[in-house]
């Protein structure tokens, strides 16, 4: 293809999706004038570079979109979502119309008349109410004439005056000079001077960055794979000699090889926002479309990952924020029935944690309905009914990343076509990612990716197994536990499986050399527990011989199939060693009988329900939210104490309570307390102190099984709990006593409270 | 005419000509590391210079003998298929020979199907007959199907 028609594309492309971000904000914003400025400039050196090329279609169709948006700029037409829509239909012709090129080389023939069309009437509509007297136009032939050209105006072209006008008001290098005009036909009203904290604002860090061909930084990052391997075979040979003359330029060597491979990293490195500038338009039109109200927060647009990464989780990532609006999120006026805000919000925050990054969609939707995925399931003969009521509220709620499962009642525009989460599953899983879900039912969903930050170097352990090495990625890895005579832990066969007893659950293992066809281990000495999403499963291998930072190298087609493998890996003395796939072993090890998934099953749930016991609940009103609850036990006395013996020092309060002054907190940010009568309060002994606890109103005191459900959303609150049925937030103790030690701390009171301990 | 490179190889006693283009390097396959599942015609994966390469032996993938003990040492002829890095293994690479391929001819009919599908074609030389492999086919073809997926 001609190298200037792909620099287009390039451009193009780039320029097409800053104008969707900001066509959706100036939407929100009409009085966002620099956004306004930017959309034009952009569509404007759209429409003058295709005409350059001589892609006639696509400049006629930028043409009728940037006058559309100049009467918005000349306040001439007031900004509609109608208008904005039409917009961004011309933009998405446009889109079409550049995938053809990029596909033929040639602009794909079509006609886009009904949209231009379109366009234009929007254009010449109704002047806005705003400017009842439309400004005088400058000369009779401002549509059609051109001074400075001389003659009349082709379809297609600006007038030049208009042409300046927006160049000049358009965000620029600061110290460009507006242009200067040889023909004075412009009424100099027509330009709007700079504003020069818009000018400031501007980013001038173009010039900071240069563009590179991706194959050029993919070689650069292989030949420092290369130099990588090479170091560390130097360094090996280097430690047998009994001569160091080379030691001090090897050191040197490695340092730099170091930080050159450091380097290189960065640059393949890219925001995760570049995987979600779509998302504001997506779920604009959505909105539109489904006639719901949503808010999309973006949250950690700047945490950064492999741009090979990047590439693989942008289409999952879509897809998850498309379900969540579509299947999440109620229309408004369930919402409103449900006592909700009538805006559904979807939340997609990203953050490094360790070597991986981690990308969170929440929605305050729905939730998943757990009668209906099991309904479901059964129905797409996935399982039998009798599995299906035996499972648990969290198992049913995976099967929706079972193949072939899809809960939308009906197929939308939007989604339901039964290719959905367990295409993202196995998408995420390809680049060695784990995907899980927790939802709520009523009151939303949150589905956790964790990715590696990149693919091409990771942390594993390297180990043997019947004579032969491989590299286990450590991201996979739970913990490592050692068997054998002497050990604490041994592996016992149950129902034909063998397993190894942790902490009371039943772990089944897999020998990594009978499972790769090669002679069972004879004497196993370790089992790597590895985690594949909520599959947790034990393999056994001879030794543990290292861990070691690898470059990951992909295996030759004939080999791609194997799914125990992930590719190869060189090691120090030059070696090649195969890296072991988790999910592929987790198939492997899913596979056993009936019986044996029954016990291990059988000891969870014992567990399970070991760690559901009866507790005493203290219920409690607390500002004028739903009721909190508090485990009795936790609390040394519940005391009504007359307002007056509250001394208020500041924002904060205390109470003289048994010869100490005791600091008195609140649970609740909106909580006030009380000015008459008495004060509730829940005191808490602890070991050095003690901290009253205010509440409004103590209601109710129940045992109940409780299982606390962890979701750190807010201070000072562990999680909820099921109490007589109904969702109950459950008062983060720990959190208040700290505060509390802090209010110590302030008043000196901790002293004298360790002294009289 | 058009007269091309062929380099010949002896493997199991037959002759077998390679187009020299397609072969970048020659070399000892050494320190092979096993791939255990992958297809009986695949010996392992070794390093050659930072690259890793797919061993894949020539008797094995034509159904012929394993060599005899005390045999010299195998070579290996390195070939890039679709970016991926093979050596071919074989007992001895001979030399290079110009032949027109205009006068290759198709291979008979009666050939054993797992040679069919990877010989185009034969030459007539004095004396004996060349059977040109097409290597990509012959390090590929077929060859995904391991013991178990």
């Amino acid at each position: 293809m001609d190298d200037l028609i792909s620099d287009f594309l390039t451009e193009a492309n780039e320029s097409l999706e800053v104008i969707d971000i900001e066509l959706v904000r100036f939407e929100a914003h009409p009085d966002d004038r620099p956004a306004l400025d930017k959309i034009f400039r952009l569509v404007h050196t759209l429409k003058g570079t295709c005409g350059f090329l001589g892609l006639g279609r696509l400049e006629a169709l930028a043409h009728a979109g940037e006058t559309l948006l100049g009467r918005f700029r000349d306040g001439k037409l007031q900004v509609s979502g109608e208008a904005v829509t039409l917009v961004l239909k011309s933009i998405d012709r446009i889109k079409t119309v550049i995938d053809g090129l990029g596909a033929t080389g040639a602009e794909p023939a079509g006609d886009d008349a009904d949209l231009i069309s379109a366009l234009e009437a929007m254009a010449m509509g109704a002047p806005s109410p705003l400017t009842p007297e439309p400004e005088p136009e400058p000369e009779p032939q401002v549509e059609g004439y051109d001074p400075v050209l001389g003659r009349a105006l082709r379809p297609g072209e600006v007038s030049t005056a208009d042409l300046d006008a927006a160049f000049a008001a358009a965000e620029g290098p600061a110290d460009f000079a507006p242009p200067l005009l040889a023909e004075p036909a412009m009424p100099p009203a027509e330009t709007r001077p700079v504003d020069s904290a818009e000018e400031d604002a501007a980013p001038v860090a173009a010039a900071q960055s240069i563009r590179v061909g991706v194959d050029v930084l993919e070689d650069m990052m292989t030949l420092v794979s290369e130099l990588v391997l090479t170091r560390n075979q130097l360094l090996q040979i280097n430690r047998g000699r009994s001569d160091d003359s080379f030691s001090p330029p090897l050191q040197r060597l490695s340092t730099i090889t170091g930080e050159l491979q450091d380097s290189v990293m960065k640059t393949r490195m890219q925001p995760i926002g570049q995987a979600w500038k779509k998302l504001p338009r997506i779920i604009r039109d959505l909105a539109n479309e489904l006639d719901k109200k949503i808010d999309l927060v973006l949250e950690g647009e700047a945490t950064e990952l492999d741009r090979q990464v990047l590439e693989q989780i942008r289409d999952p990532l879509t897809h998850m924020v498309r379900n969540s609006a579509d299947h999440g999120l109620e229309g408004p006026a369930d919402r409103r029935a449900a006592g909700k805000a009538e805006t559904g919000t979807i939340h997609l925050s990203a953050y490094h944690e360790g070597g991986s990054i981690v990308i969170r969609l929440r929605d305050d939707g729905r939730g998943l309905d757990t009668a209906r995925i099991r309904e479901k399931a059964i129905e797409k003969g996935l399982l039998t009914r009798s599995d299906a009521e035996a499972l648990t509220e969290s198992q049913v709620h995976r099967l929706i990343f079972a193949p072939g499962f899809s809960t939308a009642a009906a197929v939308t525009n939007v989604s339901g076509r039964g290719v959905g989460m367990d295409v993202v599953r196995s998408n995420i899983e390809q680049i060695g990612g784990q995907i899980d879900l927790q939802s709520t039912f009523g009151s939303g969903c949150t589905v956790t990716i964790k990715i590696p930050l990149t693919l091409a170097i990771i942390s594993a352990l390297i180990v043997g197994a019947s004579g032969e090495r491989f590299a286990v990625p450590q991201g996979a890895v739970l913990e490592l536990i050692k068997i054998g005579e002497g050990a604490e832990h041994r592996t016992e066969v149950i129902e034909q499986v063998r397993m190894v007893r942790l902490r009371e659950e039943l772990v089944p293992l897999i020998d990594l050399g009978s499972e790769l066809g090669l002679s069972q281990a004879i004497q196993p000495s370790f089992v790597i527990i590895m985690k594949v999403g909520s599959h947790r499963f034990g393999v056994l291998v001879e030794e543990v011989i290292d861990t070691e930072e690898i470059v990951v190298k992909p295996l030759a087609s004939v080999l791609r199939n194997i799914s125990v493998f992930s590719g190869a890996t060189l090691l120090g003395d030059g070696s090649v060693v195969l890296i072991i796939e988790p999910n592929g072993l987790s198939q492997r090890a899913g596979e056993m009988p009936q019986a044996a998934r029954r016990a291990i099953d059988a000891a969870a749930t014992n567990n399970e329900e070991a760690k559901v016991e009866r507790k005493t609940m203290l219920l409690v009103r607390v500002g004028s939210g739903a009721l909190k609850a508090v485990e009795l036990g936790q609390i040394t006395r519940l005391e009504h104490v007359p307002v007056g013996e509250l001394q208020h020092l500041g924002s904060r309060a205390a109470l003289q309570y048994r010869g100490k002054l005791m600091p008195v907190l609140c649970v609740d940010e909106d909580q006030r307390l009380k000015t008459e009568g008495v004060q509730p309060l829940l005191v808490v002994a602890g070991m050095l102190y003690t901290m009253g606890l205010a509440v409004d109103r103590i209601v109710d005191v129940v045992e109940t099984p409780v299982t606390i459900e962890l979701s750190p959303t807010k201070t000072g609150i562990i999680g909820t709990a099921l109490i007589n049925g109904r969702a109950t937030e459950v008062i983060d103790l720990d959190h208040f006593m700290i505060m509390a030690l802090a209010e110590h701390a302030r008043t000196g009171q901790a002293d004298q409270a360790q002294e009289a301990a | 005419m058009s007269v091309r490179d062929y380099v010949t190889v002896r493997v199991g006693g037959h002759l077998f000509g390679i187009e020299a283009l397609s072969i970048q390097d020659v070399f000892y396959p050494r320190n092979i590391t096993p791939v255990p599942l992958a297809a009986h015609e695949i010996l392992g994966v070794l390093n050659l210079r930072g690259r890793i390469v797919t061993a894949v032996c020539a008797r094995r993938r034509l159904g012929l003998q394993p060599r005899e003990a005390g045999a010299p040492e195998p070579k290996a002829v390195g070939i890039e298929v679709g970016g991926d890095n093979y050596g071919l293994i074989v007992d001895q690479v001979e030399s290079v020979m110009k032949l027109d391929s205009d006068e290759m001819i198709p291979p008979p009919d009666n050939l054993p199907p797992r040679w069919a599908e990877i010989i185009p074609g034969v030459f007539r030389l004095p004396g004996s007959l060349l059977v040109v492999f097409d290597a990509p086919r012959l390090l590929t073809a077929g060859l995904q199907l391991g013991v178990a997926a």
